[in-house]
């Protein structure tokens, strides 16, 4: 069923049996496939511009932050103080085995090769707090909503506790409390303890919106419908409920996925998050401040690269939200 | 047509009502269904009628089971509803089916029309064989006088007509032997009322079905119902056939009711009487004494303030009427 079909079939007129149009005869063969939801939003989102290049460059940072070796073959700490603060070497732009793409910075580190090894920190930190976020405030979300009563009045105060730390104050004292500023984590520590944070931080306010979503969805019509049919609940959870109320917490996490890779940079800033020899995009930010003036490229490409990710993941989640909405096809 | 197979009698639900931030304290009731006793026979269609917030829809919802009734009890072949067992009321379930009223809000707008109308079959597995399901949602789809091809569609690329009667189908599908049906035509175009309502009416013949038809609309109900209840703030006033109560109404509410629908011929509208009731509906939460309709009524004397009347059949009343003056008025057709 492509989009156009879908457009002239969308005018159904009141008498009983409406012909098949000869567009629907002819892709009968497909039709008798029964589809789901899924696939029906699988084969809307292939045929969706915005979909395809934020998937395509969604694939491309991932990659990097798999495999970086295969953007880059330099060592993104190896220092080199003869190349201090070197312009960026636009003649060296996309041949292999090149150094010095985006320049060096002050301490002559490759800065290409540190923004490349830099995209691993920063994903794996957003996706998987994002993640997080959405698994556990999904999960105490939904149980307080379908459930309500004394279940939803304890999961609501018990959320008030985080909301109420300022986020920034919060994540100082539970990162300074297990990883000190003086201390040296290993890399995967401090990212774990970095994505722990945020998702301690954020839960609440991810419950919050799959509560009050759930709260408006559970007194619909065919929410009825299946409980008079006798669906048990954990049906009436998932095929009912669940479909139709997850579209804001998608949005907005989608929305946090970019707060949270910037919030990993002011963290890093700060000196609480991460830390070198850990690469990372907000770590790359943070050491570019003393040198706007004199070398502005050391922060403009790890921000492009940054904007471009974050960008990226928003347009996936839109993307994902309509073709999941039969309404909007 | 004469074995009942729903036996209801004395259902009463009241809603608390609820002051109190953290410990609730109950501060009074809202009484949405107050002692309502019918019953329905095979093959027969109930029609109720009664003006906004009189409790049809909560009765519906009580005899679907989606609400507790406070007290009361509803038979079905003769056994109590409410005290079988949770897997049991499931299998019951598939005997009394529901049509809703909005069919805008009754399909989740998620499933396709295939998935909506075969999950009964999934919820009751014994139902059909896994590989037949489909084919017998397109048999249900071709029933209800919709395409079989369009089950892969989605409930927004259907009018409110045909989303209606995928609603019929999904009620359907258990092949029940009650269909509720919760005012099914109110949110359509006059023109698809008709069309609906013949579908239904076919559908009773075809399946040997029994209705309980709730309806705000007077003529609708007449048209569809065998046998007429109209309800005024949670009772049922007034119990007959569809011509005892539109031809001898013996209620002065169901009188009043009937007088206010309009009538197409202009000679005969100029004979016709038209009972102009006074004041708005008391609150449920605080309804009258004795007679709730004594308000409101003409006839009010002390007896109506403290003597509640019973649905009875009276010396001036061949048909039960919840009224002390039962009188029968022809409103219809004489002044």
């Amino acid at each position: 069923m492509s989009s156009p079909e879908v457009a002239t079939a969308t005018s159904p007129t009141e008498p009983t049996a409406v012909p098949a149009t000869p567009a629907a005869a002819e892709v009968a063969p497909r039709k008798e496939k029964n589809r789901g939801l899924w696939s029906d939003a699988w084969y809307e989102l292939r045929r969706k511009p915005l979909f395809v290049i934020s998937a395509i460059l969604i694939t491309i940072f991932v990659l990097m932050a798999a495999f970086p070796q295969l953007f880059s073959s330099v060592d993104p700490t190896v220092q080199d103080l003869h190349k201090s603060l070197e312009k960026p070497d636009f003649g060296a732009w996309f041949k292999f085995g090149e150094q010095g793409q985006f320049g060096y910075n002050v301490l002559g580190q490759d800065i290409y090769a540190r923004v490349i090894y830099g995209a691993r920190a920063s994903i794996v930190v957003g996706v998987f707090a994002v993640l997080g976020n959405m698994l556990l405030g999904g999960f105490f979300g939904i149980v307080s909503g379908y459930l309500g009563g004394w279940t939803d009045t304890l999961l609501a105060r018990f959320g008030d506790i985080f909301l109420g730390l300022p986020f920034v104050l919060g994540a100082l004292v539970i990162l300074s409390t297990f990883a000190s500023v003086q201390s040296d984590p290993s890399a995967f520590r401090i990212t774990s303890l970095v994505i722990l944070t945020f998702i301690v931080l954020g839960w609440p306010s991810f419950a919050r919106i799959m509560r009050a979503s759930v709260l408006s969805t559970k007194q619909l019509d065919y929410v009825h419908a299946a409980q008079a049919l006798g669906a048990r609940p954990g049906r009436i959870v998932f095929r009912h409920v669940l479909p139709n109320a997850m579209a804001p917490m998608v949005v907005v996490g989608t929305i946090t996925l970019g707060a949270y890779i910037g919030a990993e940079a002011t963290l890093s800033f700060l000196g609480v998050g991460l830390r070198p020899p850990v690469v990372s995009w907000g770590i790359m930010i943070g050491e570019s401040r003393n040198f706007m003036e004199p070398a502005p490229y050391i922060m403009a490409f790890p921000a492009a690269f940054l904007v471009v990710a974050v960008l990226s993941f928003v347009m996936l989640g839109d993307a994902v939200r309509d073709a999941l909405d039969p309404k909007l096809r | 047509m004469s074995d009942v197979i729903l036996e209801v009698r004395d259902l009463v639900k009241h809603f608390p009502i609820r002051k109190g931030v953290l410990f609730k304290k109950t501060v009074g009731q809202i009484k949405a269904v107050d002692g309502v006793s019918l019953d329905l026979h095979k093959g027969e269609t109930l029609g109720i009628v009664g003006e906004s917030g009189c409790g049809k829809s909560t009765l519906a919802k009580l005899l679907m089971n989606l609400e507790q009734p406070t007290a009361g009890s509803i038979r079905y072949q003769g056994r109590d509803v409410l005290k079988l067992s949770a897997a049991e009321q499931r299998k019951l379930r598939r005997n009394i089916q529901l049509v809703m009223q909005d069919p805008y809000t009754s399909l989740n707008p998620r499933m396709t029309v295939g998935d909506i109308i075969g999950e009964p079959f999934e919820i009751h597995t014994d139902a059909a064989p896994k590989g037949d399901r489909r084919r017998k949602v397109q048999e249900l789809l071709d029933v209800v006088g919709l395409n079989p091809e369009h089950i892969n569609r989605y409930p927004h690329q259907f009018s409110g007509g045909q989303r209606q009667r995928i609603g019929i189908a999904r009620a359907l599908a258990l092949r029940p032997e009650i269909i509720v049906c919760d005012e099914p035509v109110s949110a359509l175009d006059v023109s698809i009322q008709a069309q609906v309502m013949n579908l239904l009416d076919g559908l009773q013949r075809d399946f040997n079905l029994s209705y309980i038809f709730i309806a705000h609309d007077l003529s609708v109900v007449r048209h569809i119902a065998d046998r007429v209840g109209v309800m005024y703030l949670g009772k049922m006033v007034e119990l007959g056939t569809d011509d005892e109560i539109y031809d001898t109404p013996t209620h002065p509410y169901t009188q009043a009711l009937l007088s206010a629908v309009p009538v197409p011929d202009p000679t005969a509208r100029q004979h016709k009487t038209v009972i102009r009731l006074e004041g708005d509906v008391p609150s449920p939460a605080n309804p009258p004494s004795g007679c709730r309709f004594r308000t409101r009524c003409w006839k009010a004397q002390e007896i109506c303030a403290t003597t509640p009347p019973l649905l009875q059949i009276s010396a001036k009343s061949p048909h039960p009427s919840a009224c002390h003056f039962a009188e029968i008025r022809d409103v219809v057709h004489a002044g």
